[in-house]
C-alpha cells in the first residue's frame, strides 16, 4: 500500500479539542435553493481582510449583475460587484457582525432580474465543469481572474484568494488544502456543496493548485459528512485530488488544526501556512475559483445555512452578497417565539447580530438562530483549575491563566502563558465546568497584551 | 461579560408572521457543555466515595458511619457560618464541603472523639479554604489542613493507639494498624533489638494480602479497602473528575521508593504492601486529585503525583510517623504554583514573537 493511498483510508484529526452537540441533521437534508431576489441589496466596501474597496457607482446609476461596483486598488483587497440587476441608491452605512461600521453600496433590484430561482441555481452549479487539460490555465491567469471576480476565503475570516495563490518565489508552495470540515455545529452549506456540486469544487480545487504550482490538492472532509466523502471521492477518481477523511472534532477546520491533522505539519507560532508551504481554501472559495477561471463570473452569490433552534424552517439558500438577515430570516420561516441570539456564522465562534438588518457578506458562512434552551447555562462558578480548558486546547495553552491575567490586568502573565497563540476558538469555555467566559476574557487580554 | 439590552428583532413590523422576538447580543462561543459543571464533578466525586463508605461500614460499623456524619454536618455548618462572616453567597450548591466532610471523616482515625471531627471539619472549611476566599482560591487539601491540625493538636488521642481496642466485638480493631506494625518491627530492628518472637507473627499477619486487598485491617475507615478504592478511583478517573495522572505519578513513585526501601532493608513491607495499606490509594485517588490544589496541566499533575509518592515512602521510612499521605500532599500543595511556573506548555508551532 502506498503513503499516499494510507493517507485516504485512515481518518486523521489533531490534538485536543471538543466535540460540541453537531446539530448538522437541521439542514443537512435541505437542498440548496435560491433565495428570492431581495428589494434591496447592500453591498459593503469591506467585506474582507485588508484595505476598503472605492465606489465605482453613483447613486441612480443602473448595474447588470456582476458589474463591479467597487474597485480595490490595494494588493490586499477585492472588489466588489452588484449581485441583482437594478438600480444603485444612495450611500449609506451599515454595522457588520464584527462590528466594523462599514460604507455599503445599496441596490434597488429591478422588477426583472436575469436569473432567479432554480435557472440562477444552474447558472452557478450547473453545466459542465472541466477537470481535464486545466493546465491551459497559467497560474497567473488564474490569480488574475481569482482577482477580478473579488474571491475570498468563504470560510468566515474572507482574506483576499488571490493574495494566497500568487506565486512567491522565496516560500513554494507543496500543497493545497481544501477545508471540507465545517466543524461548526449546525452549517451544512459546505456539505450540500459538495454533495450537489462536486464537479466545480473540484475544478476549482484543481486550478488552485496549478495557480499555487502545488504538488498535491488535498480536501479534507470530517467523517460526519460520508455522502460528502463518497460523492467528492467518485468524482475525482480521475484527477490527482486526494480525499481525505478526518475525525469529527471542533476546530478541525481551523487553518492550522487542519494542517496539522491531513498534513502531520506544524505552522510557526505568529507564521501563516505559506511559511511551510500550504494553502488553506474553503469549499465554497475552491468553487467561486472555478467560476472566476472557467466562466469568467465574480463572486455575486455564496451558499449559506440558516439554521438553529430559534427558526423555523431550516434551509440551505444560494443568497446574493447584500441581502440582508432579515429576508433569509423570512424565507425561512421566520424567529421562533423561543429565538434568542442571532449569530452570523456557527455558534462556537461566530457573531451575534444586534438587529436584522445586516448585510451578507462573501465571508457569511451562515445564520445560526439560537433558542433560550440552547444557549443554556449553568450557573458561574469560581476556577477549580480542573484543567478541562488545558486539555482541550487545540493550540496547547493554559487558558484559565489567560483569563486570570486578563482580570488581574497582568500583561507579563498573558505574554507569559503566549496569549498571542490563541486562535480564538473557543474550545475553553466550551469545555469549562465552572462555565467561565475563558476566551472572551482572553480576546480582552490579547487586546491588554498589543 | 454581560450581555447588552436586547434590541428587538422586529423594530420595524413587517409582512413575516415573525413574532417580536428579543434578540441579544453576546461573545462567542454561544454554546457549552451542558453535562460538565463544578457542581457535576463535585457529586461524581462523592459517588466515587460511595464504594469506600460502603466498606468503611461493613469493617467498622456505626464508628464510621458517625464519624463521616459528624464531619460532613459540620463542614456544611462551618461553610455556612464563615461564608455568612465573608459576607457572600452561601454556595453549599456545589457540594465541595460535603466532599471535604466526606474524605476528612473517612481519613480520620474511626475512634477519634466527636470534637476532633467537628473541630477538624470547621479548621478545614475556615483555614484551609473560606480564608483563602472560598472554592477555587485556597492553597491547600483543606480536609488536610484539618485533618493536620488536629492530628498535631491532640497527638495523644490520635496517635497510632488511638486506631486499637483490645477488648472489642470487631476483630479488626483489635490489631495495630499494618503499617504500625512495619514502623515498629523497622525501628526494633534499627534499635539492634531481639525481635520478639510475637512480632514476625504479627508481621506476617499484617502482610497477608488479601485482608489488606479487601480491607480487613485496622486503619481510618477510608484507607483500609483497596477494592473499594480502586473501584471509586477508577470510576473518578473515567468521568474524569480526577486526572489520572496524579494517581499515576504517586503510584510510580511509591513503588519505585519502596522497593528501594524494601530492597534495603529499610521496611519489612515491600512495594506491593505500601501501595495498598495506609491511605496511598485513598490519597492517589480522593485526595491529590482535588483540582484546586493540583497543577493544571498534565505534566505538572504526573510531576505532582511523582512528588507525593516520593515523600510518602520518605516520611513512612524515616521518620517517626507510620503514614506519610498528610504531609505529602501538603507539602506538593505549596510546591503546586512553581509546578504551574515549570509547566507553561509550548503552544502548538513554538510562541509567537513579539512585534517590536
Amino acid at each position: 500500500m502506498s503513503i499516499a493511498a494510507r493517507r485516504t483510508t485512515r481518518r486523521r484529526t489533531f490534538a485536543r479539542g471538543v466535540h460540541p452537540d453537531e446539530q448538522k441533521q437541521l439542514a443537512a437534508g435541505c437542498p440548496i435553493e435560491a433565495l428570492p431576489t431581495p428589494p434591496e441589496v447592500r453591498i459593503a466596501l469591506l467585506q474582507h481582510l485588508g484595505a476598503p474597496c472605492q465606489a465605482t457607482v453613483e447613486p441612480r446609476s443602473e448595474v447588470a449583475v456582476g458589474d463591479v461596483v467597487g474597485r480595490a486598488e490595494a494588493f490586499v483587497s477585492a472588489p466588489v460587484h452588484a449581485s441583482v440587476a437594478g438600480t444603485v441608491a444612495r450611500a449609506a452605512m451599515a454595522t457588520l457582525p464584527n462590528g466594523r461600521h462599514v460604507a455599503v453600496v445599496p441596490i434597488r433590484a429591478a422588477e426583472q432580474q436575469p436569473l432567479a430561482g432554480e435557472p440562477l441555481i444552474e447558472d452557478v452549479f450547473g453545466g459542465d465543469w472541466p477537470l481535464e487539460r486545466l493546465d491551459r490555465y497559467e497560474p497567473l491567469q488564474i490569480v488574475e481572474a481569482a482577482r477580478a471576480a473579488g474571491l475570498v476565503g468563504q470560510g468566515g475570516a474572507a482574506f483576499p484568494t488571490h493574495v494566497k495563490l500568487s506565486p512567491n518565489q522565496q516560500k513554494p508552495i507543496a500543497t493545497v488544502l481544501v477545508n471540507g470540515c465545517e466543524c461548526e455545529p449546525y452549517l451544512a452549506a459546505d456539505y450540500r456543496l459538495m454533495l450537489e456540486a462536486p464537479a466545480p469544487v473540484l475544478a476549482g480545487a484543481l486550478l488552485a493548485g496549478r495557480a499555487a504550482g502545488a504538488a498535491e490538492v488535498i480536501i479534507g472532509i470530517e467523517d460526519n459528512k460520508p455522502e460528502a466523502l463518497e460523492t467528492l471521492r467518485t468524482a475525482a477518481r480521475r484527477t490527482p485530488v486526494v480525499v481525505q477523511p478526518l475525525k469529527t472534532k471542533y476546530p478541525q477546520g481551523g487553518e492550522k488544526q487542519l494542517i496539522a491533522a491531513v498534513l502531520n505539519k506544524v505552522v510557526p507560532g505568529g507564521g501563516l501556512p505559506l511559511d511551510i508551504g500550504v494553502v488553506v481554501i474553503n469549499i465554497g472559495t475552491a468553487a467561486a475559483l472555478a467560476r472566476a477561471v472557467l466562466r469568467g463570473k465574480p463572486l455575486t452569490h455564496r451558499v449559506l445555512t440558516v439554521s438553529g433552534g430559534g427558526i423555523r424552517r431550516p434551509r440551505n439558500l444560494l443568497v446574493p452578497i447584500g441581502a440582508s438577515y432579515r429576508e433569509l430570516i423570512e424565507a425561512c420561516g421566520g424567529l421562533k417565539e423561543d429565538a434568542a441570539r442571532v449569530v452570523a456564522g456557527g455558534p462556537m465562534m461566530g457573531f451575534t447580530v444586534g438587529g436584522l438588518d445586516v448585510p451578507v457578506t462573501k465571508g457569511t458562512s451562515g445564520v445560526t438562530v439560537l433558542s433560550r434552551e440552547e444557549i443554556a447555562k449553568a450557573a458561574e462558578t469560581p476556577c477549580v483549575r480542573c484543567g478541562r480548558c488545558v486539555e482541550v486546547c487545540p493550540m496547547g495553552l493554559v487558558p484559565t491563566k489567560l483569563a486570570l491575567a486578563t482580570r488581574v490586568r497582568n500583561a507579563a502573565l498573558a505574554q507569559r502563558y503566549h496569549v498571542a497563540a490563541c486562535i480564538e476558538c473557543g474550545c475553553c469555555a466550551y469545555a469549562c465546568p465552572a462555565k467561565l467566559p475563558l476566551v472572551q476574557l482572553i480576546r480582552l487580554g490579547k487586546i491588554m497584551t498589543s | 461579560m454581560a450581555e447588552t439590552q436586547p434590541p428587538t428583532a422586529s423594530d420595524t413590523p413587517s409582512a413575516s408572521a415573525a413574532p417580536a422576538v428579543a434578540i441579544r447580543v453576546a461573545p462567542s462561543p454561544h454554546l457549552c457543555d451542558a453535562h460538565l459543571t463544578t457542581r457535576g464533578m463535585m457529586i461524581d466525586v462523592l459517588v466515587g466515595l460511595a464504594p469506600v463508605l460502603v466498606m468503611a461500614v461493613l469493617v467498622f460499623h456505626w464508628y464510621a458511619v458517625v464519624q463521616v456524619g459528624l464531619c460532613v454536618l459540620s463542614c456544611l455548618v462551618a461553610e455556612v457560618v464563615f461564608t455568612r462572616i465573608r459576607r457572600k453567597p452561601i454556595p453549599i450548591g456545589d457540594y465541595s464541603a460535603a466532599v471535604t466532610g466526606v474524605i476528612l471523616g473517612l481519613s480520620l482515625p474511626w475512634g477519634a472523639p466527636w470534637y476532633i471531627g467537628v473541630l477538624g471539619s470547621v479548621v478545614a472549611i475556615g483555614l484551609g479554604k473560606v480564608v483563602f476566599g472560598g472554592l477555587g482560591f485556597n492553597i491547600f487539601n483543606p480536609a488536610m489542613v484539618g485533618r493536620a491540625f488536629v492530628m498535631l493538636s491532640f497527638a495523644k488521642e490520635l496517635g497510632a493507639s488511638a486506631y486499637v481496642v483490645t477488648r472489642s466485638n470487631l476483630e479488626v480493631l483489635t490489631q495495630a494498624t499494618p503499617l504500625t506494625i512495619a514502623k515498629q518491627f523497622a525501628a526494633d530492628l534499627a534499635a539492634g533489638k531481639v525481635v520478639a518472637f510475637e512480632q514476625p507473627v504479627q508481621l506476617e499477619h499484617a502482610k497477608a494480602f488479601w485482608p489488606l486487598f479487601i480491607g480487613q485491617v485496622n486503619g481510618s475507615p477510608g484507607e483500609t479497602s483497596a477494592l473499594a478504592l480502586l473501584v471509586g478511583g477508577i470510576y473518578l478517573c473515567i468521568r474524569r473528575a480526577a486526572a489520572w495522572q496524579i494517581p499515576a505519578g504517586i503510584f510510580l513513585t511509591t513503588v519505585a521508593f519502596a522497593a528501594a526501601a524494601h530492597g534495603s532493608m529499610l521496611t519489612p513491607f515491600n512495594a506491593l504492601h505500601h501501595l495498598i495499606s495506609g491511605s496511598v490509594l485513598f490519597g492517589a485517588f480522593f485526595i491529590a486529585t482535588d483540582p484546586v490544589t493540583s497543577p493544571v496541566t498534565s505534566t505538572g499533575k504526573f510531576l505532582f503525583g511523582l512528588g507525593i509518592g516520593l515523600l510518602v515512602v520518605l516520611v513512612r521510612v524515616f521518620s517517626g510517623y507510620p503514614e506519610g499521605v498528610m504531609f505529602a500532599v501538603l507539602v506538593m500543595n505549596a510546591v503546586v504554583p512553581l509546578i504551574n511556573r515549570w509547566t507553561i506548555p509550548r503552544p502548538l508551532g513554538g510562541p509567537v514573537p513579539r512585534k517590536d
